[in-house]
């Protein structure tokens, strides 16, 4: 199939993976050269380091040679703003946690994020679903699990 | 006779009634999970696995059983009547599946798909009762040097002789491998990878790179690409049952798909894609009404669900008696095992035989409800398919995250969550395989044990990996499973007859 698409010149995704792969190589290598550890037989712990990033390296310039044959699948255009949607969603998640803002408030903030980004435009509502939702997983957690989830002020209200 | 004895025995643990409760939620959770989309059995588990994690380890494991059979019924529903398989176990079945389904015969080939998950599960339950205690007395003998051999078969087998581009499949499994370096060397408690900060010292947990990759990877993926193939539920016609047609037609598929399903998906090398596209192909060649195939043969149904649900239970085989994952689910498994502190193996058969055989036989248990359950009530599960997309990822992102924050709240840990489902997107985009990377990831820092500690009794000799007759064989297989895709290049073997 990727095979009848012949591009002209260098596929660039396959070119940017290969030198990603370079680059996680050379990090997998660069630590454990910097360890001091050595194990007195047998293998120690930069041996399978090592072996990994010449593993890595090789698939690097695989993907090199892949870029001048052919390259790799071409994808359709993706829809960006969607995809920044569901990213805003979850920093706001990680930020909620970070800050002490609690499970819930976090949770509806991604769930209304998400649906916006898979094209609701009802943002009040998705964002009221979302806390309701959240409250409800977090009672069953706390509750049936004893299980408690992240709490900031609002959960605190509830325990 | 042992056997029999341990099975019984393992019978009266399930049977205790809150046993049967914690099983009995387990289907149908997993079902109600499985049934999603885009979320295969791997992901359910991944998923509910932190909702079993305040249980008693009898408890949980058996709720386990119960949410991966019922994640892998879910996942042939949706394959059935949305045509969208959630892994590519379930391919076969929606090719023909839905087909069935459009024509309005969704009904039957909900009900072929189930009865005959039933029947595969059950007979390889069986096969893996009798299997199980006769492969843990072999691997009893087994030196690190074999379990080194039997993971580098594994690794090669995931990821080079599956998916459409062997370099794409290794480049995965290397960087899953990559992964696992990551945290406390076990040997010598030297920090890896670790850059300084202090959570990445316990290395990265299975379940948080399995919910990334799939779970926030699939949101990603579906979004970028929404306005262009909508998805339609098919409704379901007619009568649910099937006719004395189809039992005709379906119950030797059933036996045939369980006969090429259980013996492939018990080898090391595994996996549930070859048997069901065995079994695909075997019936339209078999078939007596040839035409119907690609049109919606009930054949085409019966056959590759008992052989993904025979296969499944396979897979169990290396999983509980060598501790070796060999599909994502199975990987998945594993961890959730170690959650519980339990390391599956031969000792683990010694140690702790009520566990061991009260999950055998739950897997029983398990697939009795599933079918006492799923036909009646096929029309829930079908409701929970119309949910509106958004909603649906938006819950699925939240399940994603809650599953991570339960075991682990803090933000590094929300952040790579962040980061694998990023990368899980890129990986679909460009047809990388997402799943060797997880078995990467948890069987890299086991094969690097077992070298180290096969490499320390030798005394540094690598010769003692080829001296040993199972190791030298099993290192001898990897070896051809691995340059055989690239020999024989031209050889794309499924496509071909399934394009």
């Amino acid at each position: 199939m990727t095979n009848d698409i012949r591009a002209q010149g260098a596929d660039k995704p396959a070119l940017i993976v290969g030198v990603l792969l370079l680059v996680v190589a050379f990090l997998v290598g660069y630590d454990a050269a910097q360890q001091t550890i050595v194990a007195t037989y047998g293998l120690g712990p930069t041996a399978m380091p090592y072996v990994v990033a010449c593993g890595l390296v090789i698939l690097g310039f695989s993907h090199f040679v892949v870029a001048f044959r052919g390259g790799l699948p071409k994808p359709e255009a993706a829809d960006g703003k969607a995809l920044l949607w569901i990213a805003a969603g979850l920093v706001c998640l990680i930020g909620c946690i970070a800050l002490g803002g609690g499970f819930v408030i976090a949770i509806a903030l991604l769930f209304a994020c998400t649906a916006r980004g898979m094209g609701r435009r009802a943002f009040a509502v998705d964002l009221a679903i979302g806390f309701v939702l959240g409250l409800a997983i977090f009672l069953a957690f706390a509750k049936l699990l004893t299980l408690i989830l992240p709490s900031g002020p609002l959960e605190r209200l509830f325990l | 006779m042992d056997t029999l004895l341990s099975l019984l025995h393992g019978f009266t643990v399930a049977f205790e009634p809150a046993k049967l409760l914690f099983c009995l939620i387990g289907v149908f959770l997993g079902t109600a999970v499985g049934v999603l989309p885009g979320i295969g059995p791997a992901l359910t588990v991944a998923l509910l696995l932190p909702v079993t994690f305040k249980l008693d380890p009898g408890g949980s494991l058996i709720m386990f059983a119960g949410i991966y059979y019922g994640g892998m019924y879910g996942g042939s529903t949706t394959a059935i009547l949305l045509n969208a398989p959630g892994e590519s176990a379930s391919l076969a079945t929606a090719l023909e599946g839905s087909k069935m389904a459009k024509a309005g015969r969704g009904g039957p080939a909900l009900a072929t798909s189930a009865i005959g998950s039933f029947v595969a599960g059950l007979i390889a339950t069986i096969g893996l009762a009798f299997l199980a205690p006769w492969l843990v007395e072999v691997a009893v003998k087994f030196g690190p040097w074999d379990y080194f051999a039997l993971m580098i078969v594994a690794f090669v087998t995931v990821s080079a002789t599956f998916g459409d581009s062997p370099l794409r499949g290794l480049t995965s499994l290397f960087l899953g491998i990559a992964l696992g370096l990551i945290g406390i060397d076990k040997l010598t408690g030297q920090a890896r990878l670790t850059f300084g900060v202090p959570e990445l010292l316990n290395g990265v947990e299975v379940t948080t790179l399995a919910v990334g990759l799939f779970a926030v990877g699939e949101a990603f993926y579906v979004a970028s690409k929404r306005f262009r193939d909508p998805e339609e539920i098919i409704p379901i016609k007619g009568s649910l049952w099937m006719t004395k047609e189809d039992w005709k037609r379906s119950w030797a598929p059933w036996l045939r798909g369980t006969a090429f399903g259980f013996p492939i998906g018990a080898l090391p090398a595994g996996g549930a894609e070859v048997p069901t596209f065995l079994s695909y192909s075997t019936e339209k060649k078999l078939c007596k009404y040839p035409g119907e195939f690609g049109k919606g043969a009930i054949e085409g149904v019966a056959g590759p669900e008992a052989a993904n649900n025979a296969s499944a239970a396979g897979t169990l085989v290396p999983l509980l008696t060598l501790g070796l994952p060999t599909s994502a689910t199975a990987a998945i498994m594993l961890a959730g095992f170690q959650q519980y502190g339990l390391n599956p193996g031969p000792l683990l058969f010694a140690e702790k035989p009520d566990l061991v055989w009260g999950l055998i036989a739950s897997l029983f248990i398990a697939n009795v409800m599933l079918v006492i359950l799923n036909l009646p009530l096929v029309g829930l599960w079908v409701r929970l398919l119309a949910i509106p997309q958004p909603w649906l990822y938006a819950g699925i992102l939240v399940f994603a995250t809650m599953g991570t924050l339960a075991v682990n709240g803090s933000p590094v840990e929300l952040t790579m969550l962040f980061a694998f489902g990023f990368i899980g997107y890129l990986m679909r985009r460009y047809d990388y395989p997402v799943a060797p990377m997880v078995v990467g990831l948890i069987l890299g820092p086991m094969a690097e044990a077992q070298l180290r500690r096969a490499l320390q009794i030798s005394l540094g000799d690598p010769m003692i990996l080829l001296e040993n007759p199972i190791s030298a064989t099993l290192l001898g297989i990897a070896f051809i499973a691995l340059v055989a895709p690239f020999v024989m290049k031209g050889l794309n073997r499924f496509k071909a007859s399934e394009d």
